[in-house]
């Protein structure tokens, strides 16, 4: 019996563990070094109608227990994201959530129209947060009613369930949720990566040549734990959570805050087998912390203990 | 094969000013064979810094099941790694990228390696590698300043080697363009790793001979993954097609990429 099996809108995952938008490519890298058949699931890179080269370099700076990136959201575009590396990921038995981002409201109602076809994409996470684009991309994430109309469009056109990606860069995250959950979403991934920047000792500029960049890592961790906390008790959609993950005992804790799922992105980096090792480590842990299924330990930070009392019996 | 190995520390010895050479071994070793490919180090297992460090493979024993890397203790990374001590292990994923192809040479042609402060460690393994070939090696090493000069009598028992620096407080004054401007010999392959003016100046400099470049690139993954490291390309230079420094080098061909 799995213990750890999932199921969500348009996705039954084996496991809940899934490498993060950008974090993990179209997968093919990391292919050479692990079976992609572990993974719960696959968010690819972000995909917009034209190819993109993104932002000029230096794209990455360090602080201590975090990154910033400014990468721009470089991709092939749509046309060879659908023709070459989708049919690619056909290999695995996979499912594939494949992250919608554009400048424009029409930009994203296309590439989710045509990338929701694909066969092994199985839901779509639209990206309303990437901090990294001069226009569309946050602006849409900040504004509850920007975010609203824009799921609306994109639940029109999909033909797959519609994840929405939550910017942390906002004073009102529940108010964001509930408006997206208002337009239809059928989910939310939270967190995307807070503003910062890092300057240079020497010059005194910004180390990015984009300035400002996506700050994420364990040093977010906290700040994604409290959203999903707020967030999980206000919607009654399913949230994937990320931010900062690294460990099984990571993946539990933001069950607990109200996670249903994970997705692990800056650690791929630094430990490309992160994903497998997690994956392998959760049994065991569920075991040690005496839970039968991964499932109970979702929003135990709030739930009502008696809501948990037929596990035990 | 990309593996992730916790290599024991052989040795460690300062050889020039702030300039380190670490000796590793460990099964990943069994993995390295072109020169001019990197490593990507773990130097803490701690947060601070969290991203691994690319550092070039200078020199591959496979008998001994060691191999080298030389670097500058500059900032916090290369400043952990300069503490670590005989017997104790450091965490290395590689080997990574593409390196100088040997193969690019001949034998009984001469191949011309230009090589700027801490790009000269990757040449080493490449000197040896192509003299054991049968490619006649003239070695071109760049430094600031005296202190800084290292593996001088290394490359010359390899070949006739040229040393500059910049101060002129050792060997010739200058810089190593202007030597490789200067030899009598017509190489065959020019090969070279270092700072990007110097990089800059070798392929403007418009030689007759096949000419590779390895470039440094601020990294994330380093297995080109995350598309921190990419440069465009030479015909596209403002468009989107692109290479990844990690992956599609770091060694390019002169006019490749835009650099
Ligand atoms: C393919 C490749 C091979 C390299 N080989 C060598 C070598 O053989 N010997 C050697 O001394 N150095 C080499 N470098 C440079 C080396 O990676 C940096 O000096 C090192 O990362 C500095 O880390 P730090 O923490 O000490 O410095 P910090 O300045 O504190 O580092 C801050 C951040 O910037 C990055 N960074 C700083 N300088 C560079 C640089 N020049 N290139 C890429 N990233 C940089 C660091 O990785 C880190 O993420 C190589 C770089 C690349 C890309
Ligand atoms: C280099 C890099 C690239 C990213 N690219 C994307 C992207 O294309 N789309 C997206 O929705 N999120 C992107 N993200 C955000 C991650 O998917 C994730 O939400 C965030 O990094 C927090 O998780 P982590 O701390 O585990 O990395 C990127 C993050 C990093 C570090
Ligand atoms: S360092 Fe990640 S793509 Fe090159």
């Amino acid at each position: 019996m799995s213990r750890l099996n999932i199921e969500l809108p348009g996705l039954s995952l084996k496991n809940p563990v899934m490498p993060a938008s950008g974090c993990f490519g179209f997968g093919k890298e990391y292919s050479q070094l692990y079976d992609l058949n572990v993974l719960g699931a696959i968010m690819i890179k972000a995909t917009t109608p034209e190819p993109r080269f993104g932002n000029p370099t230096p794209r990455v700076a360090e602080t201590p227990g975090g990154m910033l990136n400014a990468i721009g959201l470089q991709n092939p575009g749509l046309e060879k994201v659908v023709s070459e590396e989708l049919p690619w990921l056909e290999q695995y038995e996979v499912p594939i959530i494949a992250n919608v981002a554009g400048s424009t409201e029409e930009d994203y109602v296309r590439v989710a129209e045509v990338i929701s076809k694909a066969p092994n994409v199985h839901a779509l996470e639209l990206n309303i947060s990437c901090p990294n684009v001069k226009t569309g991309g946050i602006a849409f994430g900040t504004d509850p009613e920007m975010a609203k109309n824009l799921t609306k469009k994109v639940k029109a056109v999909s033909e797959v369930p519609v994840y929405v990606k939550l910017s942390p860069n906002v004073s009102n995250i529940v108010s964001i949720a509930k408006a997206v959950e208002d337009g239809g979403a059928d989910g939310l991934t939270m967190i995307n990566t807070l503003l910062g920047m890092r300057l240079d000792l020497q010059t005194g500029k910004p180390i990015l040549a984009n300035r400002t960049g996506g700050l994420s890592g364990p040093v977010v961790k906290p700040v994604a734990l409290r959203m999903i906390y707020e967030v999980s008790q206000q919607v009654h959609i399913p949230i994937i959570g990320m931010g900062g993950i690294q460990s099984a005992e990571d993946v539990i804790e933001f069950f607990y805050a109200g996670a249903s799922a994970v997705a692990v992105g800056t650690q791929n980096f630094i430990d490309p087998f992160v994903c497998p090792t997690i994956i392998d480590e959760l049994p065991q842990l569920l075991t040690q912390l005496g839970y039968q299924h991964i499932s109970e330990c979702t929003g135990r930070s709030w739930k009502q203990h008696e809501q948990f009392a037929y596990h035990r019996a | 094969m990309i593996i992730n190995d916790q290599c024991t520390v052989v040795s460690q010895q300062q050889i020039a000013e702030s300039i380190f050479e670490l000796v590793l071994s460990g099964k990943i070793v069994e993995e390295m064979n072109e020169p001019g490919r990197f490593v990507h180090i773990k130097v803490t297992e701690g947060l601070d810094p969290m991203l691994r460090r690319p550092i070039s493979i200078a020199a591959i024993n496979k008998r001994s099941n060691e191999f080298t890397i030389i670097y500058r203790k500059q900032g916090r990374g290369t400043s952990l790694l300069a503490n670590k001590k005989s017997g104790e292990t450091v965490d290395i994923l590689g080997p990574l990228g593409n390196g100088f192809s040997v193969a690019e040479a001949n034998i009984g042609e001469t191949a011309v390696l230009v090589g700027g402060g801490i790009g000269v460690p990757p040449l080493y393994e490449l000197a040896k590698q192509l003299v054991a070939k049968g490619v006649k090696v003239i070695s071109i090493l760049g430094f600031q300043s005296q202190s800084a000069v290292f593996y001088e009598e290394k490359f010359a028992s390899l070949g006739e080697t040229y040393v500059t620096t910049v101060d002129g407080t050792y060997g010739k004054k200058g810089f190593v363009t202007d030597i490789l401007g200067g030899l009598v010999v017509q190489p065959d392959v020019i090969y070279s790793c270092g700072p990007t003016p110097m990089l800059k100046a070798i392929e403007k400099g418009q030689y007759a001979a096949k000419v590779f470049l390895s470039l440094e690139e601020r990294m994330g993954c380093g297995i080109g993954a995350c598309f921190a490291c990419v440069c465009h390309t030479k015909d596209d230079p403002t468009g989107h097609t692109y290479k990844k420094v990690c992956t599609d080098g770091p060694v390019f061909e002169a006019g490749e990429v835009a650099i």
